[in-house]
Order: C-alpha cells, then sequence, then structure tokens
C-alpha cells in the first residue's frame, strides 16, 4: 500500500506529526524569495463565503434524503406528538362491583360517571369477573362497593370502598388514585353534611381550604406544552444531525483535499456551511409554529420577536455543535451516532419536554444544565404559554449564548488544527 | 496576482509519519515556465512532497519555498499562488460542471467582473463549452481531470502542482491532458507533475526520480538516460529467460541485469566486449541466443538501474 494513500486516515486520526521540538529546521534567506506580493488577505473574504454557502445549498437541495429530512421530518414529528402523545389521563375505563345495590351506591358511582376522567364502563356480579376485566386491560381501575355500604353510612360507623388500579404504568396509576380519593372524598364530606343536618346539628364552617387555579395552561392539555417542545426536538435534529455529516462527507469523499488547498479558511468553511443549514433550520421552526398554531390551536401568548431570538440561538448552539461532532468524527456513520447522542436524545428526555426536570434525581437535573435544549424548551414554554418577553428571558437566552458562541470557538479551532 | 515568482525551492525537506520516514531530505528547485516533473512507484513519497509544497502538510524538517513564500509558515500566501490537482478526482460529484466552477471561481475569490470570462476561458480550455450543466459525476473520466485542472487555474496562479494527474484515464484523453499541460507551460506557468508512467515523464523539461522517499537523480530525460548508466545497455533475447538471468547476474563485467518483456537489459562497462562475453557463456550454458544488440537505454533503464544500486548499497549497509 502506498504511504500517500493512506494519508488522510493518518490526517484524520490526528497522527500527522507536528515538527518536533529539538529538530533543527534549517531557515535560510527566506526575505530574498518574497518581493511583497499578495498576503493572505486575513479575515472573512464575503466571496468564499458564498461561494461556500451557495455549494453546501445546491448540495442539500440536491440530495433529496436530506431535503426529504428537512421538509417532511418537521411535519411529521408535530403531528405524531400532537396526535399520539397526550399525557392526559382522562376517560379512564372503570369495573364495578356493587355488592351494595343500594341508591347510596348507585350515588357514589353516578359522581364517579361525572367525572370526566373515568367512564364507568361496567357494573360487574362478581369480584373474579372484575379482576379479568383488569388483567386483560379492558378496566385500568376496579371499584368494589362492600355490601354493608348504606348500612355503615347510615350507622355512621367507618367505610372502605375498595379500587383496584393497574399499576403497571405507575404514573398513571398514582394520578388515577388521585381522582378517585377525591371523587370518594367529595362524596363522603356530602354525607357527613347530611348526617350532621339531619341530627340538627350546624355544620362547622371549613377550617381551612386550598383553591386550586390552574394558570398558563388552565385546560392542563398536555398538547399545549408538548407541541412547543417538539421544536426542540427538530431543531436538534436538522441542526446537528444534518450538519454532523458535512465535514465528514468532505473528507470520506475526497472532497475536503481540493477544498483546503484554496485559500478558504477554517471560518469561511464552518460559516459557509453552516448558513444554509441555518436557513433551513429556522424555516422549519417557522414550519412548526404554523402547525402548532393553526392546526393544533395551541395558545401562543408572548410575541414571534421573542421566539425569532430564543429558536435563532438555540439554533446556532446545535449548528455548532454538530459542527464540532463533524469535525472529530472519522465517518459520516460515526458522526451521525454521535450526534443522535449528543442532540437528539438528550433533547427528547432531558430538556423538560416530556418528563419534568424537577422530578428528576438531583444528578441527572445536574446534567441537564449543560443542555441547550433544556434552556430552549424552558424559553419556549414561558414564550408560549406565559408570554414572557423578550427581555424577562435571560435565564434561559443567557446560557444559550454562551453555548453558541463557545461551541463555534471550539468548533472552528479543532478544524483549524485539522487542517494545518 | 504574484509578484512574478514562479519558482519552487525545496531544501532538504523531510516528513516522517511515525517511525516512517516518508520524505528524506530532498532538496531541488524549479526553473520559472518549465514541466518539472517527480518521477517514482507508488509509496514513493511524490504525493507526500507535493502536499508539503501545497500547504497541506507540514514538514518535520527542512523548508519549501512556493512562489516566494514559506509553505510551513505562510501556507495561506502559497495556496492563493498555487493550483492543486490531487490524485483522486475531488470535485464535488453531485454539483454541475458550471457550479464546480463558479464554487472554486468564488474560493479562489476571482473578482466578480471577469468571473465570466475567466469561467469561458477554462471551459475552452478544458473543452467542455456546451457541457455546463451535466452533473460532474457523470463525466467520463478524462473529462473529470480536465474539469479538475480547470478549477485549479481559475485564478491564473504562476505554479500549479498535479498530483498523478493522468492516472485512470484511456491514452487519448492522457495525450490531451498533456498537450493541455504544455500549453500552460508555454504561458510560463510552472508545472510541477507527479507520474509512475515512464513514457510521461519524456514529456518533462526536467525529471526528479524519487525512490523510497529520496531524490536518486535530477536531470532532463536526456541527461538523465545519458549520463545515470555506467556503461552500455545491451538488449539480449534469449532462451530460457529465467536461467539466462541467473547466469548472467553473478557474471563479472555484467553490472546489471533485469527482465524487460520477453528480454533480458544488462548493463556492461563496454558494450562490444560485453557482448562477445554473453554470447560465450550463454552458448556455453547450452541456451539459445537469438539476438545480442547494443541499445539506448529508456527512463526505464536508467530507473531500474539506479534503484537496484540503491537496494544493493543498502543491503550492503545493513
Amino acid at each position: 500500500m502506498s504511504h500517500s494513500s493512506s494519508w488522510l486516515e493518518r490526517f484524520q486520526s490526528g497522527s500527522v506529526a507536528e515538527s518536533p521540538v529539538g529538530e533543527p529546521v534549517q531557515h535560510f534567506a527566506t526575505t530574498n524569495h518574497n518581493f511583497g506580493g499578495v498576503r493572505s488577505d486575513s479575515g472573512l473574504s464575503f466571496t468564499r463565503l458564498l461561494a461556500m454557502a451557495k455549494k453546501e445549498m445546491i448540495q442539500i437541495v440536491r440530495d433529496t434524503r436530506s431535503l426529504g429530512i428537512v421538509v417532511l421530518m418537521p411535519v411529521v414529528l408535530v403531528l405524531l406528538f400532537g396526535y399520539g402523545v397526550n399525557l392526559d389521563l382522562k376517560h379512564m375505563p372503570i369495573y364495578v362491583v356493587d355488592q351494595d345495590g343500594s341508591q347510596d351506591s348507585q350515588d357514589l358511582l353516578k359522581r364517579f360517571q361525572n367525572s370526566e376522567y373515568f367512564d364507568l364502563i361496567r357494573v360487574v356480579r362478581s369480584y373474579p369477573e372484575l379482576v379479568r376485566a383488569i388483567d386483560d386491560g379492558r378496566a385500568k381501575m376496579g371499584l368494589v362497593i362492600p355490601w354493608d355500604f348504606s348500612q355503615n353510612l347510615r350507622t355512621g360507623a367507618p367505610v372502605g370502598v375498595q379500587a383496584l388500579i393497574d399499576a403497571s404504568d405507575d404514573n398513571s396509576a398514582n394520578v388515577l388514585t388521585g381522582y378517585a380519593q377525591s371523587v370518594v372524598s367529595d362524596y363522603s364530606s356530602q354525607v357527613q353534611l347530611q348526617w350532621m343536618q339531619r341530627r340538627g346539628m350546624t355544620p362547622p364552617p371549613p377550617v381551612l381550604s386550598v383553591e386550586n387555579r390552574v394558570w398558563y395552561n388552565e385546560d392542563l392539555e398536555s398538547s399545549a406544552f408538548i407541541i412547543p417542545g417538539v421544536l426542540a426536538l427538530v431543531m436538534s435534529v436538522i441542526g446537528a444531525f444534518l450538519t454532523s455529516l458535512t465535514i465528514s462527507r468532505e473528507w470520506e469523499r475526497g472532497t475536503m483535499e481540493q477544498l483546503i488547498s484554496t485559500p478558504v479558511s477554517p471560518m469561511e468553511i464552518m460559516l459557509g456551511k453552516l448558513i444554509p443549514y441555518f436557513v433551513l433550520g429556522m424555516f422549519d421552526a417557522a414550519l412548526c409554529v404554523g402547525l402548532a398554531l393553526y392546526w393544533f390551536h395551541v395558545p401562543f401568548r408572548g410575541t414571534f420577536g421573542a421566539l425569532f431570538v430564543s429558536s435563532a440561538l438555540f439554533l446556532v448552539a446545535v449548528l455548532a455543535l454538530g459542527f464540532f461532532i463533524s469535525v472529530i468524527a472519522k465517518n459520516q456513520l460515526a458522526a451521525s451516532q454521535i450526534a443522535l447522542l449528543a442532540t437528539f436524545l438528550p433533547a427528547f428526555l432531558l430538556s423538560g419536554f416530556l418528563f419534568s426536570i424537577e422530578q428528576m434525581p438531583k444528578i441527572v437535573q445536574l446534567v441537564t444544565r449543560v443542555l441547550p435544549a433544556r434552556y430552549y424548551v424552558s424559553a419556549l414554554k414561558m414564550i408560549f404559554l406565559k408570554g414572557t418577553p423578550l427581555r424577562m428571558l435571560g435565564g434561559e437566552l443567557i446560557p444559550l449564548v454562551i453555548f453558541a458562541i463557545l461551541l463555534s470557538l471550539v468548533a472552528t479551532g479543532v478544524l483549524h488544527k485539522r487542517l494545518v | 496576482m504574484n509578484n512574478g515568482d514562479r519558482s519552487v525551492v525545496v531544501r532538504d525537506l523531510v516528513k516522517r509519519f511515525g517511525d516512517f520516514t516518508a520524505v528524506n531530505h530532498i532538496s531541488m528547485e524549479t526553473r520559472n515556465g518549465e514541466i518539472f516533473g517527480f518521477l517514482g512507484p507508488n509509496g514513493a513519497g511524490k504525493s507526500t512532497t507535493i502536499r508539503m509544497l501545497c500547504g497541506l502538510l507540514t514538514p518535520t524538517s527542512g523548508q519549501a519555498i512556493v512562489a516566494g513564500y514559506d509553505v510551513a509558515r505562510q501556507p495561506e500566501s502559497v495556496r492563493q499562488n498555487i493550483g492543486y490537482m490531487s490524485q483522486k478526482f475531488s470535485l464535488y460529484n453531485d454539483l454541475k460542471v458550471i457550479e464546480n466552477l463558479r464554487l472554486f471561481a468564488g474560493l479562489y475569490n476571482v473578482p466578480h467582473k471577469i468571473l465570466r470570462e475567466r469561467i469561458e476561458w477554462a471551459l475552452d480550455m478544458a473543452n467542455l463549452k456546451g457541457q455546463e450543466n451535466l452533473i460532474t459525476g457523470t463525466l467520463p473520466g478524462g473529462w473529470k481531470q480536465r474539469l479538475a485542472l480547470g478549477c485549479a487555474v481559475l485564478h491564473r496562479p504562476p505554479i500549479i502542482f498535479l498530483d498523478e494527474p493522468t492516472s485512470g484515464v484511456d491514452p487519448i484523453s492522457r495525450r490531451q491532458f498533456w498537450e493541455l499541460i504544455h500549453h500552460m507551460a508555454e504561458d510560463g506557468v510552472t508545472v510541477f507533475v507527479t507520474t509512475h508512467y515512464m513514457e510521461e515523464a519524456e514529456y518533462c523539461n526536467r525529471l526528479a526520480l524519487i525512490y523510497r522517499g529520496k531524490m536518486v537523480a535530477l536531470g532532463t530525460p536526456t541527461e538523465l538516460k545519458q549520463e545515470s548508466m555506467k556503461g552500455d545497455l545491451l538488449l539480449v533475447e534469449c532462451e530460457p529467460l529465467g536461467p539466462a538471468l541467473e547466469a548472467l547476474q553473478g557474471t563479472p563485467g555484467v553490472l546489471d541485469a533485469a527482465v524487460f518483456g520477453n528480454s533480458l537489459h544488462l548493463v556492461v562497462s563496454e558494450a562490444e566486449r560485453g557482448a562477445a562475453q554473453v554470447q560465450q557463456l550463454l552458448a556455453s550454458r547450452g541456451m539459445r541466443v537469438s539476438k545480442v544488440e547494443k541499445i539506448r537505454p529508456t527512463l526505464e533503464d536508467v530507473f531500474v538501474s539506479l534503484t537496484t544500486e540503491r537496494s544493493r548499497t543498502r543491503e550492503g549497509a545493513a
């Protein structure tokens, strides 16, 4: 094998030796050769930048796969999450064994039926029948009203209603338990009230009560915070996943060698490559927002200015991250996998998009602090649901600015080292 | 755009990759407007040298001045004054011909005013007029090479570096390509070209023979053929070839022996005496000799002679 053909591999693995220290480098009259010709024009050349950006744009548009990702992915993800992911527990099917069969037990069951959280599917005769319904998933909850329910209510003896809950999903089981308890306790206080009134007692005034008022997402619709969160997901994919391929592709195809034999600088290569992706990323953001507002009617209380600024900052941060991955990865496959691990998964799991950061273990909460997606998702929720103005988004936007600057600097620095 | 310096000056250039010395103390100097050839087998260090001269690799030691700029310290200035065609075709296959040209014109900062004229000129030179809108990947090999050259010279550099520009191209396209190179040189461009085709080396004004990272000879093709051989060259046609070569290799007076096609080339200190000696020896072994004659050495003979000498001294030293 010729050593020259393996040059790119050496180059890529970074093993190309710099001039070793202590090696005598002979410098002879260099000045004799310098007649003051054209010096390298330092700084950015607009012509070169434009040439790079145009070329990159043509390549994206001509590559049907990446174009498909750009256009279809946001639509698919928004629809998928808009329709498919519903974290609201409503109309949960319940089965009942009513051993008592009295007016009182009917009253209680009516309360369950009137709640939007439960659907009373069936009243069955026996306990085993109830268990079967839960086993095969027809019922999420089973209620057993004991034979002495009504009798005990009248005598004032303690009364128990048994609830069997399918806790294969422990989160929804908890929520369901809460709902069931509140239905039962509402009923219980009404019974108490009636009991006292019947005995001519004036009911004690309520000592303390909590009145909940839900703000920002009054209907507690999960789509109202999930769909804005999809923006973060889409931008991560466009920003990091697509760009992660751009430099490794140039190395793989051998075009990088021709590119770096021209006067183009690392900064020009990076900006020239990222500008088209920035445009596409913002286009996708607009697409997602459009779908969210006009298709899913997600409430939007903020300003488009705030949305634009925070999206642009996040996009720059993920673009720089993708570019950085592209520079260090040896091939396109490795690059895309690293990009997926570094951006898509955190944006999915740790950004607060689906799972609340406050409920994560302390150590994981710390990890989320170094994720740009976390700040972006937080900013999105504030803009969409609270209408937080730009000047009050400092806590979210300043970290994004820091990420954007830091990652860009590191990426160009690494590329520079690789080229010379 | 250049001060007029079209030279490449190399002093004691060394490149090591770990323990492997790819380029071992090479020194040379080109003359303005000449075609300077680097001839050697694959892996001899030609591409590594050319990459250092283009500022793509940092020399381990030594110095190279291209168009007046030090490649290690002013690689950016070097890149503005050269055109480079890498060994592997490395334009963008998914761009159209015209898009590749526009890209490189932009990267070389060709001023907007003269952009159209330059691109026309490059298309004309590369004989690609009318093919502007073809996707580069669909072009035949020879066309691709011409387009690559066109892209490398859009900024009219004083020096161009071509790394095996004709490898994998059919003979007719290869000849066309060399005509292009000659036109460039006539315009005053210094052309630095590597090749492992002996017949191509004949087209160069001057040649450096590279073997295992070292420069073993330097001169015009004629000089090399006349001066590098120590003795005369004999062509011997005989049967059977293998045993004849074995017998001759040990014979005093035969400096070198090698198989060339279906005959042997022998280097002897003096043609007439050598020929008689060979005839006699082979006849005494019962081999049939159909022809022994003195011939003019080709570059290949020179190369074989110089490199076997090298390996012999190497073995002797070890």
